[in-house]
């Protein structure tokens, strides 16, 4: 069967019965067992739990919002009775005990859990090659990174292994594997989403976000899945934004300097074009501290990190310190570093001192501005091996990521086309905290006028 | 900015409880310098003055009261199921005291 790449349709052809929810999982699966080997995507199927959710869907109404959405979860999203690894080999046989509110919440609101994804291990990286269980590849160009660290929650949709997926965005993790597979994805507002039960990062950065193939497919999975649980004191629950009647867009100059890929800056422009024509109105905004945004996000996040990945000491589960792979040992070096005596003041207070500049900045633009428009990353997808005997250079593909993650903003990662080598294409609007439902407005506007249609890269 | 040593790695990593080995000190050392470097530059800007921001949800102080949740309560053996070094429904861990040497 063609299977369907929006919730809308999904749900239409099971009301009208043209298909079940078994008969979609059968051909989600179907794809999985015919890609997976070569692509390495999934990590674990729960193809038994998906099945007795299918079954569940096809006996009720069907009134969810998520009914029949068949799901899949970064491995990093805790899933009671499934495995849970973090792409680290310290969790390879770990079962969790309990559900991450987001799985638990999509989950409750019709979502079948069919397995869960690969990424960069503890989420560490941007190409998804640090998994201890080898690179996931781009459905689009098997040679290419699928972009990370949520590299199989990119890819899964890309090779149409299953209809939404979640991901964590500590400095571009949900927007740089959009980017690189022709999807739409959020990083929410730092506060919007619980975290609870979600393997710790960085945890002023991390969020929780959804990915989809369309703006209002990410819209509805955002819906499910916002709001405060009782476990994750940094969560308000916030009134919706009403939509604004006109908008002003901001063009950060600093983003647009030389070193910018050549087909990136196209794209951009012509987007520009398509908002102008829709009435948007842009103006030129500066965002000075910006170019020292992944020196302050590489003091803050391996200082947090390695707190974080403190508590993984083999005891009470996982294994030992000695399974940590590379980058976990990098990371957990350079954050013990920054937070040693002598070094405390040169590097992470001074990092915490540069953060509150680069949240002033940004707020003082969103006084100017509704929004910004800004590259995701700096680069179409790059070829895997390409960065990672280079760890720094691995971290400078996350430029223009930082910001949004620094200043708790939500920024939503948008398709826009293709490369002349047939790669994906895109850009990410930021805007105010909690403004999550004037980015969708804005990026449903573009994609209206460009009449946007999803696309899967696997026959 | 300093440029790292081998010594300041091997202090790191014991502060950090990991253990590496000699080819993973030649591999580590060169990459963590060139970040370390790399970040050395934020001593160019002018923070004189400026509050540290540690995070921006604008909160401060949230509580709960202090009571047991039985519906959000783990059993002790799904506490306790990732770990087959039990004893008595408790972790066993490695001793942290040893014998006095001196008596």
């Amino acid at each position: 069967m063609d299977l369907p790449l929006t919730i809308k349709e999904t749900q239409k052809g099971l009301i009208e019965k043209k298909f079940s929810a078994v008969e979609l999982t059968d051909s989600y699966l179907e794809r999985i067992n015919k890609y997976n080997k070569e692509y390495n995507i999934f990590l674990t199927v729960s193809e038994e739990d998906a099945y007795k959710k299918a079954k569940e869907i096809d006996k009720s109404e069907k009134k969810l919002p998520l009914a029949g959405v068949v799901t899949g979860y970064k491995d990093i999203f805790m899933t009671k009775g499934i495995r849970t690894t973090a792409g680290s080999k310290v969790l390879e046989g770990y079962i969790p005990p309990y559900s991450a509110t987001a799985v638990k919440r999509i989950e409750e609101a019709g979502g079948i859990t069919l397995g869960k994804l690969n990424c960069d291990a503890w989420a560490h990286g941007s190409s998804g090659e640090n998994s201890d269980f080898g690179p996931t590849k781009n459905p689009w160009n098997r040679g290419c990174t699928p972009g990370g660290s949520s590299s199989g929650s990119g890819a899964a949709l890309s090779a149409n292994m299953c209809l939404v997926t979640t991901g964590t965005d500590t400095c571009g993790s949900i927007r740089l594997p959009a980017n690189y597979g022709y999807l739409v994805s959020l990083k929410p507002t730092y506060g919007a989403v619980s975290r609870y039960g979600v393997i710790a990062m960085a945890s002023s950065l991390d969020s929780v976000g959804p990915l989809g193939h369309t703006v209002g497919d990410v819209e509805t999975v955002f819906n499910v899945i916002k709001g405060g649980d009782g476990h994750d004191s940094t969560v308000v629950d916030h009134e919706a934004q009403a939509i604004k009647s006109k908008y002003k867009i901001g063009i950060p100059k600093e983003f647009f300097v030389d070193g910018i890929d050549p087909e990136i800056q196209k794209t951009i422009d012509e987007a520009v074009k398509i908002f102008k024509s829709e009435g948007v109105e842009f103006k030129e905004v500066s965002l000075p501290s910006t170019k020292y945004a992944i020196s302050c996000y590489y003091i803050i996040q391996p200082a947090e990190v390695s707190s974080n990945l403190g508590r993984f000491d083999g005891i009470r589960y996982g294994n030992s310190r000695e399974a940590f792979g590379d980058e976990a040992k990098r990371r957990i070096m350079l954050g013990t570093y920054v937070l040693s005596s002598g070094y405390y003041e040169a590097y992470y207070l001074t990092a915490m001192k540069v953060r509150t500049k680069i949240c002033q900045e940004t707020e003082k633009v969103f006084g100017e501005v509704d929004a910004m428009i800004a590259p995701v990353a700096p680069t179409p997808p790059f070829n895997l091996g390409e960065k990672t005997s280079d760890p720094l250079s691995m971290y400078l593909t996350d430029i223009y990521a930082a910001t949004a993650n620094l200043s708790g903003i939500p920024s939503l990662a948008i398709p826009s086309g293709f490369s002349k080598k047939g790669l994906p294409l895109g850009f990410q609007l930021m805007g105010p905290r909690f403004s999550e439902n004037n980015l969708f407005d804005l990026g449903k506007k573009y994609h209206d006028a460009i009449s946007f249609e999803p696309k899967v890269a696997l026959k | 900015m300093s440029k790292l040593t081998k010594d300041e790695v091997l202090h790191i990593a014991k502060l950090a409880q990991l253990t590496l080995s000699d080819s993973e000190i030649k591999k580590f050392l060169p990459q963590l310098t060139s970040v370390v470097e790399y970040i050395g530059q934020l001593k160019e800007v002018n923070t004189e003055g400026v509050e540290p921001t540690a995070q921006v949800t604008g909160l401060t102080n949230v509580f709960r009261q202090d009571e047991v949740d039985s519906a959000n309560t783990l059993s002790v053996d799904d506490a306790t199921g990732g770990s087959d070094k039990l004893y008595n429904g408790y972790f066993k861990v490695g001793a942290i005291l040893a014998d006095r040497s001196d008596k």
